[in-house]
């Protein structure tokens, strides 16, 4: 497996500037002679689908919605990064960059997190081009907001909808573009599998979803932007129909993936309620500007909040990390709240959360400017549990919510089958090991709005273009097995719904590869994951056929594959004999408990390659070198 | 908590669909509705009966997947909440819900409770944008705008294009819908230059698509779980008469 990284020569400032300069180009005249299949419409998917037809490519779009809209960068809430300096309070591309390499604990490219940076500046400009309804002074100018892991306040927000408000501005510059005839939208329309013919993608296979057709579509480059795969975990924060069915399918077919293990738990979402849980919800990272998280000080305390006074309070992000405080980074503020909690000093049912407390801020500001901030997040956490944030403070606990992982891509986007490029959430790039808060929709964006429109020409120039229609036998080969799958699924007749093997398997995910991980624990799930796996295709139920609208088969296709991907991710998390960011193994701790990062051994990006259905993946190793940035231990006190 | 589920199954568009009756009996009031569905589809497949096909997504109120008719008000008895963040709590044991799809001839039923929304894309597409390409943009700082009207365009903005507006009216028509998107950009400097051309394409487009047009009943508002304000239909026509007058071609 070839892991060159193609990190461009030269100063890091210089790098990115450099490398537009040597990129080869596409004639205008000849771009709309390239076919590009995008697959998602999120943030990366629509603002790189919208971008390259803007630059004349014959574009194609997928998505399993009913519209681009709905993709789940809607429900981002708190914000987006950018290095604009707007509020004079000493930020820049290199602090911002340093923060994100800081953040993700010394785990990813400095050339990549630095472009990220560098451009993120430009996506404000863009956005408010579009009319994206940021936030501002009274001034007329754009307001900026504070967000974990930075000292600085470089988070341009819109209420706490800020990912809606950036999706559809990608999704109308989108639409703008199907309009002109320059993008051929498939709605309900899902991937199934990735079509690699003599090492080049040459297209997909994909199943409308009202219909139950399986279709070809045949192309010359494949963008794969299909987000995370938190729902391994069955509870999350994603949205319920998040996969990792495309990354995956495209991991089979020889995509190197890169860190399955890194996974992020968000520390402030609402506590599950009971066993019929769905899914979990975010209470966006922006709270943590204004509300102040404690727990009793007395384990097995359970007065209402208002009856335990100040000093039987422990402020225990504050008391930890002085300098941070409230607005520590997630793995940070997770597993302080885990640890609180396994004390016996969670509160609520079953002790398994924390308060998030607004009196103090309420006291200080007034209710109002409190509801201008947070209004709707306070409207939608009173919706779901029944509680008024304004009297009783918030509970809160930790919940998946992103992941760092995904497949392994150069500098250019472009994992290891030529050709085959991934953005946003799917890739594993700007992360390292934990994401800083805004920071997802700043990636997504850069990657789809400046950065594969200038590396995907590269990649068209440099091969001989190749015709191939969908009637080459591969094509033939990949969709017959895609049916054979179905028909598995559908023929399999047993008893157990495929919620229930979701649930199970999400649980075994939660216990033994969640917030904390242990080399016993993830052995025994990786002995209990395929036994599941076998019991799932012996004995799934799925109702009605493959011929119809049947969101149970779509489903279970899914899971199916999370029932394999699973493994991927134990395996990854007990090879790191490390603790970095949101992957903390218990065997490797300081005594305060802190992450205890392994350097000399571990300052690699783990890639594992797929070596067929009875071996087990092999792993690469891509060595990250740092020549910009001293690698230090983390600390937010 | 016990409750009677009445709910619209309907195998595909070109079929006639019925109710049919369900008795669940152990609700629990903390339940999200999607929820309270989930269980009764698990009962189902596991009876080997075909589960009832709902769209949802996010299940955070802000997807726009979701929708559906819960005893004739679109998302439900609560007031600007859609159907995932609408608990169990707001019902009482021993009631009687009846569950259907959006009626609008512009969203044919697809399957039970889905029907098919792809009219407003279209409607997008007609010119719900600022035709700005990437790059080449001022910084985001050189347009100052006020901060009423970056308020104003974001409370339009909020839309999540659920469809609900349609539902709720008598005459199944856009106008809600349309009327955020061109208030959202007509709001902005930003959106000035193509302010006429896009209100007339893009009520065309709402024509075209089979909806009916508002004449004033307000449901729309009622309706939106977004809280959608039909003062944005008045800006809406107050542009459409001007574009009309005047032509599409002048700066407002």
């Amino acid at each position: 497996m070839n892991l060159d990284a193609k990190i461009p020569a030269g100063p890091l400032e210089e790098k990115w500037q450099r490398h537009k300069n040597e990129l080869k180009l596409v004639s205008p005249a000849n771009k709309r002679k390239f076919k590009i299949l995008v697959v998602g419409t999120g943030l990366a998917g629509a603002s790189a689908a919208a971008t390259l037809a803007e630059l004349g490519y014959n574009v194609h779009v997928f998505t399993y919605h009913d519209s681009p809209r709905r993709a789940h960068s809607i429900a981002a809430q708190g914000g987006i990064n950018a290095a604009k300096n707007y509020p004079n309070d000493g930020d820049s591309v290199w602090r911002l960059f340093y923060d994100t390499i800081k953040g993700g604990d010394f785990r990813s490219r400095e050339a990549n997190v630095f472009r990220l940076a560098e451009v993120s500046a430009n996506i404000i400009d863009q956005c408010v081009a579009q009319g994206v309804p940021f936030a501002r002074e009274y001034s007329g100018y754009l307001d900026n907001r504070s967000f974990g892991g930075a000292q600085v306040s470089r988070t341009f927000y819109a209420r706490g909808q800020t990912g809606q408000q950036l999706l559809l501005g990608a999704y109308q510059a989108l639409m703008r573009m199907v309009d002109a005839k320059r993008v051929m939208l498939w709605t309900r329309e899902e991937m199934l599998d990735l079509v690699v013919i003599d090492g080049h993608p040459k297209g997909i296979i994909t199943r409308n979803l009202v219909t139950g057709e399986l279709r070809r579509h045949s192309g010359d480059a494949v963008l794969l932007c299909t987000g995370g795969y938190s729902n391994v975990f069955f509870l999350s924060t994603n949205a319920k129909n998040s996969n990792v069915t495309a990354i995956y399918r495209a991991f089979k077919r020889g995509a190197g993936f890169a860190n399955p293990c890194f996974t992020q738990i968000h520390p402030t979402c609402i506590p599950p309620s009971g066993d019929y849980q769905s899914k979990l919800t975010l209470m966006s990272e922006s709270l943590r500007n204004d509300g102040r998280i404690w727990v009793p000080k007395t384990p097995g305390d359970r007065r209402p909040p208002n009856e335990i006074p100040e000093h039987e309070r422990d402020y225990y992000l504050e008391r930890l990390y002085p300098s941070y405080g409230n607005l520590s980074p997630r793995d940070i503020a997770s597993r302080a709240a885990k640890r609180v909690c396994d004390e016996g000093r969670g509160v609520g049912p079953g002790g398994l959360g924390v308060y998030l407390d607004f009196s103090d801020a309420i006291k200080r500001l007034g209710r109002d400017v409190i509801e201008q901030r947070y209004g709707n997040l306070f409207e939608m956490y009173e919706r779901i549990t029944g509680e008024n944030p304004y009297e009783v403070p918030m509970r809160i606990y930790p919940a998946p919510h992103y992941t760092m992982g995904g497949l392994w891509v150069d500098y250019n986007l472009m994992s290891t089958i030529p050709g085959l490029h991934v953005l946003g959430e799917a890739n594993f790039s700007d992360h390292g090991a934990n994401r800083l808060g805004a920071s997802a929709l700043m990636q997504g964006l850069a990657d789809g709005y400046f950065i594969i429109p200038y590396t995907l020409g590269h990649y068209l120039a440099s091969y001989p273009k190749r015709e191939i229609t969908t009637d080459h036998p591969e094509f033939q080969r990949i969709e017959d097995e895609a049916r054979a799958r179905i028909e598995k699924i559908l023929n399999a007749n047993g008893k157990r719904t495929v919620m229930s093997f979701h649930r199970e398997l999400g649980k075994l995910m939660w216990d033994y590869c969640g917030m904390s991980r242990h080399a016993d624990g993830l052995r025994t799930a990786l002995e209990r994951i395929p036994a599941l796996r076998e019991e799932f295709w012996e004995n799934v139920v799925v109702v009605g056929t493959g011929s119809e609208l049947n969101q149970n088969l779509e489903y279970a296709g899914r899971v199916a594959d999370f029932l394999e991907f699973a493994e991927l991710i134990c395996r990854d998390a007990l090879h790191r004999e490390e603790s970095c960011g949101g992957h903390f193994r218990e065997e490797y701790q300081t005594p305060d408990g802190e992450a205890l990062r392994n350097d000399n051994d571990f300052a690699y990006v783990a890639v594992w390659e797929y070596t067929g259905p009875d071996s087990s993946p092999r792993l690469h190793k891509e060595p990250l070198v740092f020549e910009n940035v001293k690698l230090t231990v983390r600390s937010y006190k | 908590m016990k409750l009677t589920l009445h709910v619209w199954r309907q195998e595909g568009p070109n079929v006639s669909g019925r109710f049919e009756t369900y008795v669940l009996d152990d609700v629990s009031p903390h339940m999200s509705f999607l929820e309270m569905l989930d269980v009764l589809n698990e009962r189902l497949i596991a009876e080997g009966k075909k589960p009832v096909a709902f769209e949802h997504d996010c299940r955070e109120g802000i997807c726009g997947s979701c929708g559906m008719v819960i005893n004739g008000r679109p998302h439900g008895p609560r007031r600007r909440t859609t159907a995932c963040q609408l608990h169990m709590r707001m019902f009482d044991d021993g009631d009687e819900l009846w569950i259907e799809p959006w009626r609008a001839r512009a969203f044919p039923v697809l399957r039970d409770l889905i029907v098919d929304r792809s009219a407003f894309d279209r409607i997008i597409e007609a010119g719900g944008y600022i035709s700005c390409h990437t790059g080449g943009v001022p910084d985001a700082n050189a347009i100052p705008i006020p901060k009423p009207a970056a308020d104003r365009a974001f409370d339009a903005a909020a839309c999540i294009g659920c469809g609900a507006c349609v539902a709720a009216c008598p005459n199944a028509s856009a106008m809600l819908f349309v009327a955020a998107k061109v208030a959202h950009l007509g709001s902005l400097p930003q959106g000035q230059p193509e302010r006429y051309r896009r209100v007339r394409r893009m009520v065309e487009a709402m024509e075209q698509e089979g909806f009916g047009h508002c004449s004033n009943h307000y449901e729309c508002e009622a309706a939106c779980p977004k809280g959608i304000s039909i003062e944005y239909i008045a800006q809406l026509n107050r542009d459409l008469r001007r574009a009309a007058l005047v032509g599409e071609d002048v700066l407002p």
